[in-house]
């Protein structure tokens, strides 16, 4: 893998494809946008130094349309294709097509993805290099019978997962024994009709978890960059909506602990490019829940903190093999915070200023004029910030929620300063069940 | 109605043909209005061998922004580009090209090709017509959605 890369096409849409060509730009990479008719006026495509209409609005037929985007790479002469985050950057068979195209695909091998896309699979991954799982069946359950045995040994709650899920999908909690054979059919058929594959597994359900992942970057030659965690406890139905680091549940022990668990996974892994392992917290101990192939949208948090351009590096790494950071060029410093603001309507965006002043960054594809579709993921911006540490961070996050102007559509930016001035936030001892205690 | 009641009702609006929809229920009402006025047709494409190759291409919704850009005179109607790939005029490079302008076409007549992945997708007519004008070149890389025939429907 040497492969000098020119110009890159972008398979994605909004705020990360508007990233990833401001590294470009920066890395001298000549980019080529593509779009649905529904984004012909969307920022990436302004802002590329091509843009190419790949298919109507829809997401199936456009930004999933893999021949679409393989047609477009090759009859613009690009040497390599970022798929960004979501849509197929996961997908082992575009990885594959990709390189089987001749072109340098910024993301996982597909032999990489197949192996950790499969929740299983993944788990025995981690297992394998000392990782701690989560109490569970470690393998699929065939019948009802094994899930009987299974919960027998590690007790209620517990939790049926599918091994090809991913957003909630396909997950069950069981208090009670009496419900698990019912359970596990209706999952199993869940599974089978959201992912055709119907392969499910047990797990013991963590009541009050906290959601710590740790970032790192690999050259695909061994070399392991740790670049800490993010704290993405705040959810609601599974999706993150802010992202902090470090973790107020993590204690140096544990962080110690989790860096040489995740550097050691990666070795083994021949690893190149960014990629991120979620664990689950609980009481002190960490549990490996999954890993992530690709950037993650929360990963300029880690940008502020170490000071690394994520994607840049990435890009070095799945083309040429090479990293312009080291381990110990790499400093983890104070405290940083991303907000996610998400489209509660569509519709035309009548004014747009995002917020200013010292160590704020926005991320959006957002700008006055410009239309948020209905066809997309209703995110429409990201505030980070960074501070010396937690206290300073939060006034600073308040302050630019208050200071940003989206007007024509709404959005969840009360909301997000309801969590962030709450008491239960702000004292950092909470759980991934803290959206529903506070917006109850 | 809820929020996402309204993106999918949004989603199925688009979708359809319709130019406008009411919905009213009590203490909620909701007005959609189609921004599509320009009248594009698009040619149904058929991948030609090999046939180990053939793979079905979803038929084009008639709303093309790369279109718009294009003057049309009278009530002549533009062909779009069903797919991205290459836009050639003759199944080979020493063969005659399908059409020239002023060409009277029936319907199923081949009018191009367009190369996406190898695979040579061959566009047909979907009426007869005549080419007005020829709005791509030969070899040249059509978007989604690119005009390549300007056409009189007959």
């Amino acid at each position: 893998m040497r492969n000098i890369i020119r110009s890159l096409l972008i398979a994605n849409r909004g705020e990360i494809a508007v990233r990833i060509i401001r590294t470009c730009q920066e890395m001298g990479l000549r980019t080529v946008a593509v779009y649905s008719q529904a984004d012909a006026d969307a920022l990436h495509v302004r802002m590329a130094d091509q843009a190419v209409c790949i298919g109507p609005p829809s997401s199936a037929d456009s930004y999933l349309n893999q021949n679409a985007l393989l047609t477009a790479a090759m009859s613009t002469g690009c040497d390599a294709i970022h798929p960004g985050v979501g849509f197929l950057s996961e997908n082992a068979d575009f990885a594959a097509a990709v390189q089987e195209s001749g072109l340098v695909f910024i993301g996982a091998e597909a032999s990489t993805i197949r192996q950790l896309g499969d929740k299983i699979q993944a788990k025995k991954t981690a297992k394998a290099a000392g990782l701690p799982l989560i109490p569970g069946s470690e393998g699929p359950i065939e019948n009802v019978d094994d899930a009987i045995k299974t919960a027998e040994k590690i007790g209620t709650p517990l939790i049926v997962k599918a091994a090809a899920g991913g957003g909630g999908r396909g997950m069950r909690i069981i208090r009670n024994p009496v419900e698990l054979e019912e359970n596990i059919r209706i999952a199993s058929a869940e599974a089978l009709s959201f992912f055709s594959d119907g392969t499910i597994f047990l797990e013991r359900y963590l009541e009050n978890p906290r959601h710590v992942e740790v970032q790192v970057l690999s050259d695909g030659k061994g070399e392991v960059i740790y670049l800490g965690e993010r704290d993405c406890s705040v959810q609601r139905n599974y999706q993150k909506l802010l992202e902090e680091s470090p973790s107020t549940a993590v204690n140096s022990k544990l962080r110690e602990t989790m860096k040489k668990d995740v550097v050691r996974l990666f070795r083994k892994l021949k690893y190149a490019g960014a990629a991120t392992v979620e664990f689950l917290v609980e009481n002190n101990h960490h549990y490996f829940m999954e890993v992530n192939t690709r950037v993650q949208v929360e990963h300029p948090v880690t940008e502020l903190t170490t000071g690394v351009d994520i994607i840049r590096e990435q890009i070095l790494a799945c083309s040429e093999g090479r990293m312009d950071i080291t381990q110990n060029s790499v400093k983890i410093n104070g405290y940083a915070l991303e907000t996610r603001i998400n489209a509660l309507t569509p519709g035309k965006v009548s004014a747009f200023e995002a917020p200013g002043g010292p160590f704020v960054r926005t991320d959006t594809f957002l700008y006055p004029g410009c239309s948020v579709s209905p066809h997309y993921d209703s995110m429409v911006a990201k505030v980070i910030i960074w501070a010396p540490d937690r206290k300073t961070g939060l006034s600073r996050m308040s302050r630019a929620l208050k200071e940003i102007r989206i007007e024509g559509i709404s959005t969840n930016i009360e909301e997000q300063l309801t969590i962030l001035e709450s008491p239960q936030f702000r004292s950092g001892r909470f759980s991934t069940s803290l959206y529903g205690e506070i917006m109850s | 109605m809820n929020q996402k009641q309204i993106f999918e009702l949004i989603e199925k609006f688009e979708e359809s043909n319709l130019s406008e929809l009411k919905v009213e229920t009590e203490g909620f009402k909701i007005k959609l209005k189609s921004a599509n006025t320009i009248p594009v047709v698009t040619a149904a494409p058929v991948a030609i061998p090999p046939a180990a190759y053939q793979q079905p291409i979803t038929a084009v919704p008639s709303e093309a922004a790369a279109a718009a850009a294009v003057e049309v005179s009278g009530n002549n109607e533009i062909i779009t580009s069903p797919i991205v790939g290459s836009f050639y005029r003759a199944p080979a490079t020493d063969a005659p090209p399908f059409v020239e302008e002023g060409s009277q076409i029936q319907t199923g007549d081949s009018i191009c090709i367009i190369e996406a992945m190898k695979i040579m997708n061959k566009l047909e007519a979907e009426f007869p017509c005549e080419i007005v004008k020829i709005l791509a070149e030969n070899g040249q890389m059509v978007e989604y959605g690119a005009p390549l025939f300007e056409v009189r429907r007959k």
